[in-house]
């Protein structure tokens, strides 16, 4: 078993399906030219730019390389979950919340499956670390999102109800406790989900890729199984800590409800 | 007794005013002239500034959970967060006691009631059942807003009368109401809001 390496012909090839893409939007009037146009050079010009880092960053195996562009991932996850939500809290202080709980759940569970469990050598081995926090890390993001979205929009509709239990004297963790439970069960399903139905309909990414890469089968799926592991885990952190920090951000210390806070829905 | 210092809320004109232990306060206004607004900064619901003392121990001195024990807020259109009354009186103290069954007779309202879903229940019934909610763990002032709004004239009667007994007992209670004939029957004390507030608003004691 070794992998055929690909050459630009072959890419030219495959990008006459594009044309097909293309036919329909034109065929169906979908208008869709422009977008589809966009979006295949994004993708295209952010592979081939990560491409060429990560070749940098692997020939370098310099633990300062390799945290660097760890950090600029985590950025960018805290980017993310602010700018996916309907209706995010103002100000920064929500911003550095997320990116920080995105920093110390990146950091220990990438540090827990890659320093302690895989233990490759260097641990630092940059071709381990930052496949492994981007999982992570996209995974938790999509947790703390829905998180926040569900409690910001559930704490609007639940206004007289979480109020009613301030007004009998209730701590706001107390009257909001019926938000974070639907919240944090929404948090949770896509992780179990995921974990329920992989490998059935379709093989994960990494698994497929490490089998075109001539990986043994069944490493393959030791190694999924170990991935899976570790997202679970992290999604639960990043759900429990967006969850509690929603509270936090909706709520204020004399036990009022701020939805003044968020912003209007977009 | 319930003393108000000078509270600014939002755009409303400042407000000095008390309440004596065993008084009523009626606040009077049109519709958008800020009862409610006024009801929930005493709840310590919203922001406000300004010293609201009860008993001579001000608001910020206590935990905001304690001072609304104290000083409670019943909202005009109550909302529920169990599926039916039964959990929401589950966790006061009283719970066990005859003072639910003594305040639902007096409310005119079955026992049963309690057990029904909440989603199937009249309007009125869930008003009375947020007002006898209010007084399961015996706060020292009550900010009743509209409490007879989604009433029939029946148990319009029998929630003032409540609200007699209460202000009897020794309660102050503050009522935020447009209906000119409950003010005259229940209250001792009128604060007249204007409708573009402006001046500084303080209560004028009728009769």
């Amino acid at each position: 078993m070794s992998y055929v390496p690909l050459t630009m012909t072959d890419l030219m090839l495959a990008a006459t399906l594009l044309i097909i893409n293309a036919a329909i939007s034109w065929f169906f009037r979908l208008q869709l030219e422009k977008s589809i146009a966009i979006a295949v050079v994004r993708m295209v010009v952010q592979l081939a730019l990560i491409g060429v880092v990560l070749k940098f960053i692997f020939a370098q195996t310099s633990p300062s390389w390799t945290a660097m562009l760890g950090l600029v991932m985590i950025v960018a996850a805290g980017i993310e979950v602010m700018t996916r939500q309907t209706r995010p809290a103002r100000g920064w202080q929500a911003f550095g919340l997320q990116t920080a709980t995105l920093f110390f759940i990146g950091i220990a569970v990438t540090g827990l499956g890659v320093g302690i469990i895989i233990g490759p050598d260097p641990w630092y081995a940059p071709r381990y670390v930052l496949p492994i926090l981007g999982m992570v890390l996209g995974n938790t993001l999509t947790g703390m999102c829905l998180v926040l979205d569900t409690m910001t929009e559930t704490a609007s509709r639940e206004r007289g109800a979480i109020e009613a239990r301030l007004a009998l004297g209730a701590h706001r963790f107390e009257a909001m406790s019926n938000v974070l439970h639907v919240a944090m069960r929404t948090g949770m399903i896509p992780i179990l989900n995921a974990m329920a139905t992989t490998g059935i309909v379709a093989l994960p990414g990494m698994m497929t890729g490490q089998i075109l890469a001539g990986v043994d089968p069944v490493e393959a799926a030791k190694y999924q199984v170990l991935i899976m592991f570790l997202i679970a885990g992290a999604t639960a952190l990043g759900v429990v800590c967006a969850g509690v920090g929603a509270i936090v951000l909706l709520t204020d210390d004399r036990h009022r409800l701020r939805l003044d806070r968020i912003r209007k829905k977009r | 007794m319930l003393r108000v210092e000078h509270l600014r809320i939002g755009d409303l004109s400042p407000l000095t005013f008390k309440v004596a232990d065993g008084e009523c306060l009626a606040i009077e206004g049109p519709s958008g002239s800020g009862k409610t607004r006024i009801l929930r900064a005493i709840a310590d619901l919203d922001p406000s500034q300004g010293p609201i003392f009860l008993d001579g121990a001000e608001r910020n001195e206590m935990p905001a959970s304690e001072w609304r024990h104290r000083v409670r807020y019943c909202a005009a259109e109550p909302s529920w967060w169990t599926e039916t009354a039964q959990g929401a009186f589950a966790d006061t103290e009283n719970a066990e006691s005859g003072r639910l069954q003594r305040l639902l007779a007096a409310l005119g309202l079955a026992g049963s009631l309690l057990n029904r879903q909440l989603s199937i229940v009249s309007t009125g019934e869930r008003q009375r059942l947020a007002l006898a909610r209010a007084l399961m763990d015996d706060p020292k002032v009550l900010l009743l807003d509209e409490p007879t709004a989604a009433l029939d004239p029946q148990a319009t009667a029998l929630v003032e009368e409540l609200i007699k007994y209460q202000v009897l007992s020794g309660r102050g209670v503050i009522l935020a109401s447009h209906n000119r004939a409950q003010i005259e029957r229940l209250a001792h004390v009128r604060l007249l809001l204007p409708k573009r507030p402006r001046a500084g608003t303080t209560a004028e004691h009728a009769a």
